[in-house]
């Protein structure tokens, strides 16, 4: 995947470029409802209540490994609605692959500027702010295996 | 008929644009929009009438409590009540279920008493009578209902004996939109001597509702779901069981004397008022009332039926849409779900489109699960709502199945 060999910045601007062409609201949906579409499904064995986030509205399972060698953390996830697995799909992308490091001071710059922000307000409650925590502390606890 | 161009216009947030479209607002259940008399009593009660109520001496305190008592009587007046000492101002439905799982509960409830509810209740409905469970140790007993979502009145009466304390049952469901048929319901729990709770918050909008012609022992709506102030709520009871009842909360108002060995409470309805109430809401509210009456309960239920009607008929028109609710009587309210899109991505889309609807499980849980699903759209109509605005959504739902 190109993503691997970019910075977490790099991965970013990328995506607010594509999103930037989209004018109408409609149009970047249908993106983020395409690339859900196009998320590789969660291995059943992971979409289960110790993977699960919660949120009042969807859920979201979210799966991390780390891997010795590389130092790096690897995540897939999956959720019930369409449009958070767009969402989910960009943040993997950002964020899967990378170093604790990188993942704990990652600034997530991209979703303000493509103008879906609104989705990480506590009050969404989608499950997508609690599924970055989540990533974040997944970083956090692998750092210390390293 | 109802000239709705002409409500429209005293509605002012009905001509906002939302993201460059003009706001189509469906989700009247959840709150009802506000007309200029509501909102120039608000501005006016603050800019000339604010004083507190019941306690001054000085003109403004007395212009503030005639005002506050005579809204008390234009509710008493709406809901058909006996007199103004059974009209309680809560902070809104949701409080006074609590008001009365309380009072009611510590005045007469023991262990091993029951209590009933029915299947299609608001969590707010349910969840205030599993806290006085929980607390004297009584069993709630649910009333089922069918799949068109009427509850089954056989199995009600099954539920009723001698240890039943209290039913209470929503007028009409908020999620499904079914009237029930409390009067019915009410007459049966009274043969067994039991008093009934109505959850009245998604009726009193919609239909004449007349409390003693009900013969309901409580009956409770919110202000801000009938074109009123949010934050202010109306619990009626009758006054035989008002009077028996422990307080609610403590604090000024709500005493008579006050002394370290012992306080003597207020007379009715003020035993059940703690604390400065919300006297500019409850003026306010009494506006909202003037405002539908002056429209009339019953053209407001006849219109409301007919955009049910139609509603329904579009829908249902549409390919792999399934509504749920198909109660004979019913208020107009569609909730649904349009194939395999999940109601998170529908509703999304739908604001998108500038229709705004309500998601999720509406706080219906039990109901839910019932149903067999975890969530839907719900769509939730007023008497400003148009056919045109039907159109509006099934044009939008039309767009939102094809990017799936």
């Amino acid at each position: 995947m190109l993503s691997a060999m970019m910075s977490i910045n790099e991965v970013q601007e990328d995506i607010v470029a594509s999103f930037a062409e989209l004018e109408d609201w409609m149009d970047k949906y249908q993106l983020l409802i395409d690339m859900g579409n196009d998320l590789k499904p969660l291995d059943e064995q992971y979409k289960k209540p110790q993977y699960l986030i919660e949120g009042c509205q969807s859920r979201v399972w979210l799966y991390a490994r780390y891997e010795k060698e590389s130092g790096l953390v690897f995540y897939e996830a999956e959720s019930d609605t369409v449009i958070v697995k767009g969402l989910v799909c960009l943040l993997l992308k950002v964020l899967s692959g990378r170093t604790p490091d990188e993942i704990l001071n990652a600034d997530l710059f991209f979703v303000e500027r493509i103008g879906l922000k609104e989705h990480l307000s506590p009050t969404r409650s989608n499950g997508l702010l609690s599924m970055i925590k989540q990533i974040r502390s997944y970083a956090r606890v692998f750092k210390m295996q390293a | 008929m109802m000239d709705i161009n002409k409500i429209r216009e005293d509605f002012p947030i009905l001509s906002e644009i939302i993201y460059d479209r003009p706001l189509v607002y469906l989700d009247n259940a959840a709150t009802t929009q506000k007309p200029w008399p509501v909102i120039r009593c608000l501005e006016e009660g603050y800019r000339r009438h604010n004083a507190n109520v019941h306690r001054g001496v000085h003109f403004l305190s007395m212009a503030a409590t005639e005002a506050h008592e005579a809204a008390r009587a234009r509710v008493r007046d709406f809901l058909g009540a006996a007199s103004a000492e059974e009209i309680v101002f809560t902070r809104g439905t949701t409080e006074a279920v609590n008001l009365v799982a309380f009072s009611f509960g510590e005045t007469y409830c023991r262990e091993g008493d029951e209590m009933v509810v029915s299947v299609m209740e608001h969590h707010s409905d349910i969840v205030p009578w599993q806290m006085l469970c929980e607390r004297r140790k009584m069993r709630l007993r649910v009333i089922p209902m069918n799949d068109r979502g009427e509850l089954l009145l056989d199995e009600y009466e099954k539920l009723l004996g001698p240890r039943t304390r209290l039913v209470a049952v929503a007028h009409v469901s908020n999620v499904l939109g079914t009237v029930n048929p409390v009067g019915e319901m009410i007459a049966t729990a009274h043969r067994h001597g039991i008093p009934v709770f109505i959850d009245g918050a998604q009726a009193v909008p919609h239909m004449k509702v007349d409390v003693q012609a009900l013969d309901a022992d409580f009956y409770a709506f919110s202000a801000h779901k009938i074109y009123g102030p949010t934050g202010l709520g109306v619990l009626y009871g009758k006054k035989r069981w008002l009077e028996e009842m422990q307080p609610y909360q403590g604090g000024g108002e709500m005493i008579d004397q006050v002394h370290f060995e012992k306080t003597t409470y207020n007379v009715l309805p003020y035993k059940f008022e703690a604390g400065t109430p919300d006297f500019i809401g409850t003026t306010a509210l009494a506006a909202a009332l003037d405002y539908v009456e002056s429209l009339g309960m019953d053209r407001i239920a006849r219109y409301e039926s007919q955009l049910l009607q139609y509603t329904e008929e579009r829908l249902s028109a549409l390919p792999g849409l399934k509504i749920y609710g198909q109660a004979a009587h019913k208020s107009a309210v569609v909730s649904f779900r349009l194939g395999d899109i999940h109601p998170y991505d529908t509703g999304l889309l739908l604001d998108k489109l500038g229709v705004a609807v309500r998601t999720g499980h509406h706080c219906a849980q039990p109901l839910m699960e019932r149903l067999g699903i975890d969530s839907c759209v719900r769509a939730s109509f007023s008497f400003y709502n148009t056919r045109e605005e039907t159109d509006s959504l099934c044009a939008a739902l039309e767009r939102i199945r094809k990017m799936f």
